[in-house]
C-alpha cells in the first residue's frame, strides 16, 4: 500500500524541551491512523508538525523531515498551500467570530471560491458528515460563538473537511461530543477514508480500537509500538507498556 | 440555622466599608472634571453666541469672535490624524501579527514606549528641527500636523496594540488550520474584529490633537492671522494656542471672553470623546464572542 505520510528521523522541541525524539512512521493512503498515549507524551506536537502549525511559534525547533506523497513538506517556504491539503481538528472547539455559513465556506472562500451554490453545497455537505446540519439548518446565519461546546465542537470538523484535504487530522475529536453523536460521526469517518487518510490523536482507548486500522502507542516522545489494530489490540505488543496502557494499568 | 458566626459578621463589615471607600475616592476623582466644566460654563455661557464662533478677532483680539481658530484646529486634527493613522495602524499590525520576539523589535517597542513620554515641548522642538527646518517645510499647518501626528503615534500604535492582542490567538490558528494565509487571517479574522479598539485609540487621539498646544507652537501656529488658511503650507490660528495668547499676552481681554474660548475647546474635545464613548458603546453590543 502507499505511504501517504513518511515521518523520518522528527525530532521537536520547545526551546530547551524536547518533545518528540528520532521519531520516524510512515500513514499509509486510505487508512486510519491512531495514536494513543498519555498526556505529555507529544501527540498533538506531531500533528502540528504535519501541518506546519509549529511555523507560527519561534521556539519551536524541527530536525528531520516530513513527506507527503513522497515530496517534503518543507520544499515550499510559505505552508499555506499545504495547510490547504491537511485538514486538522483542534481539541479546543473554535468557532471563529461570524456566522455559522461563513465559518464553514471560510477554508473554501479563503481558497478563491465565489460561487454561491457551490459554497451552499459544501456547507450542506460538511455539516452533514459533522452531523451537525439538523441542529443547525435553520439557523445558518447566526453566530457560530453562540454554539455550544459540543456543537462548536462538530463545527470545527465541517469546517476542517471544507477544503477537501487529502490528509484529516483530529486530535481528540470527541471530547466535547456525547457518545451518540460520536458515533454518528465515527461512522462518517469510515466512509471518509475512502477518499482521505486518517490520522487520529485519541485518548480514548476503544475508539482508537474502533475507528482505526493501525496504532501507534506514543510514549515521552516516541513511538514505543505500532502495529494493525487486529494485532496490537490482540495482545501482541513489542513493549509491555503498551499492554498496560491498553489495559488501564497506567496513563 | 443562619446565625452569622461573628467572623462572618466582621468580614461584612469590611466588605462594605472598602467599597464605600473606593466610591468616595472615585467621585472625589469625578469632582474636578465637574468642576472645571460647570465654572467654565457660569463664566463663559453669556459671552458665547453665533457671532463670537463665526467671526474673526477685532480690535487686537479684545473683541470679535473666534472663527479662524476653530477653522485651523480642524485643519491641524484632520491632517495630523490622517497622517498618524495609517503609519500607526500599519506598524502596530507589524509589531503585533508579523515581528518576532528578537532585540530590534524590541527596541522598537521601547522606542514607541519612551516616545510616549516625552513632553510635548520636546516634540515642538524636534518639529522645528526636523519638519520647518531640515525639511524645509516652513512654518506652516503642514509641519504642525506633522509633529502633533508624531507625538500621537505612540498612543495610536498603543491602542491598536491592545486590541490586536484582544483577538484570541485560537481564532488566528483557526483560521490558519483550514489554509488561510496569514495575510487573509489579518484581513478576514484580526482586524474585523478589533476595529472598534483601533476606532476608540484613534478618535481618542483627535481629542488630543485638538487640545495640544506646545507642539505646535514653533511649527506652524501663528499669535494672530487676517485671513484663513488656503492651503497646508499657510499657517493658521488654533482654538488651544488662541487661549494661550489672550490670556497671558493681550492685554484688556475681557474675562468672559477668555472663558468662552476655553469652553468652546473643551466642549470640542468632550464632543470627540462622546463620539468615541458612543462608538465603544455600539461595538460592544455587536460583539462576536
Amino acid at each position: 500500500m502507499m505511504n501517504k505520510i513518511e515521518i523520518k528521523n522528527l525530532s521537536l522541541s520547545y526551546g530547551n524541551k524536547t518533545i518528540i525524539q528520532d521519531l520516524s512512521m510512515n500513514i499509509r493512503q486510505n487508512e486510519i491512523f491512531a495514536i494513543i498515549g498519555p498526556a505529555n507524551s507529544g501527540k498533538s506536537s506531531l500533528l502540528k508538525a504535519v501541518n506546519r502549525m509549529t511555523d507560527f511559534n519561534n521556539e519551536v525547533q524541527i530536525k528531520g523531515d516530513i513527506l507527503l506523497d513522497g515530496e517534503s513538506i518543507y520544499k515550499d517556504e510559505d505552508s499555506t498551500h499545504l495547510r490547504r491539503r491537511i485538514g486538522m481538528v483542534s481539541p479546543l472547539p473554535v468557532g471563529l467570530p461570524m456566522s455559522i455559513r461563513e465559518n464553514v465556506t471560510y477554508a473554501p472562500r479563503m481558497a478563491g471560491c465565489k460561487d454561491k451554490n457551490e459554497l451552499n453545497s459544501i456547507l450542506e455537505d460538511c455539516l452533514k458528515k459533522a452531523a451537525l446540519w439538523d441542529e443547525v439548518k435553520d439557523r445558518l446565519d447566526h453566530l457560530a460563538t453562540k454554539l455550544s461546546g459540543g456543537q462548536q465542537q462538530r463545527l470545527t470538523i465541517a469546517r476542517a473537511l471544507s477544503h477537501h484535504p487529502e490528509v484529516l487530522c483530529l486530535d481528540e475529536f470527541s471530547i466535547a461530543i456525547d457518545p451518540v453523536t460520536t458515533m454518528k460521526i465515527e461512522e462518517v469517518l469510515m466512509q471518509l477514508k475512502k477518499n482521505m487518510t486518517i490520522v487520529m490523536v485519541t485518548n480514548v482507548i476503544n475508539q482508537a480500537k474502533r475507528l482505526g486500522d493501525r496504532t501507534a502507542m506514543m510514549l515521552h516522545g516516541e513511538i514505543i509500538d505500532m502495529n494493525d489494530n487486529s494485532r496490537l489490540f490482540n495482545g501482541e505488543v513489542k513493549d509491555s507498556r503498551t499492554k498496560d496502557y491498553i489495559e488501564g494499568l497506567f496513563g | 440555622m443562619f446565625e452569622k458566626s461573628r467572623y462572618l459578621a466582621e468580614k461584612e463589615v469590611k466588605e462594605k466599608k472598602f467599597k464605600n471607600t473606593l466610591g468616595v475616592v472615585s467621585f472625589i476623582l469625578f469632582l474636578p472634571a465637574i468642576c472645571i466644566i460647570l465654572w467654565l460654563f457660569i463664566k463663559g455661557a453669556p459671552a458665547l453666541s453665533w457671532d463670537f464662533l463665526l467671526t474673526n478677532p477685532r480690535d487686537g483680539m479684545t473683541a470679535g469672535g473666534i472663527f479662524p481658530t476653530i477653522v485651523g484646529t480642524f485643519w491641524l486634527v484632520i491632517i495630523s490624524v490622517l497622517v498618524s493613522c495609517p503609519l500607526g495602524v500599519v506598524a502596530a499590525i507589524y509589531l503585533s501579527e508579523y515581528a518576532q520576539d528578537n532585540k530590534l523589535n524590541r527596541l522598537i517597542r521601547l522606542a514607541i514606549l519612551n516616545l510616549a513620554g516625552v513632553p510635548s515641548i520636546v516634540h515642538a522642538l524636534f518639529g522645528l528641527g526636523a519638519f520647518v527646518l531640515f525639511l524645509n517645510i516652513g512654518t506652516s499647518i503642514l509641519a504642525a500636523s506633522l509633529t502633533l501626528a508624531v507625538m500621537n503615534l505612540p498612543v495610536i500604535i498603543t491602542a491598536t496594540l491592545e486590541s490586536l492582542k484582544s483577538v484570541p490567538q485560537s481564532y488566528r490558528e483557526a483560521s490558519w488550520n483550514v489554509g488561510a494565509s496569514k495575510l487573509q487571517t489579518i484581513r478576514y479574522i484580526v482586524l474585523p474584529n478589533s476595529f472598534p479598539g483601533i476606532l476608540t485609540g484613534l478618535v481618542f487621539s483627535v481629542g488630543r490633537s485638538a487640545g495640544e498646544t506646545a507642539a505646535i507652537l514653533f511649527t506652524g501656529v501663528a499669535f494672530y492671522l487676517p485671513f484663513l488658511p488656503q492651503t497646508v503650507f499657510d499657517q493658521c490660528m488654533s482654538l488651544s494656542m488662541h487661549l494661550f495668547t489672550i490670556s497671558t499676552q493681550v492685554v484688556g481681554v475681557p474675562e468672559s471672553y477668555t472663558y468662552a474660548t476655553a469652553l468652546v475647546l473643551i466642549l470640542l474635545i468632550l464632543s470627540v470623546n462622546s463620539v468615541s464613548i458612543a462608538l465603544r458603546y455600539y461595538f460592544r453590543t455587536k460583539r462576536k464572542w
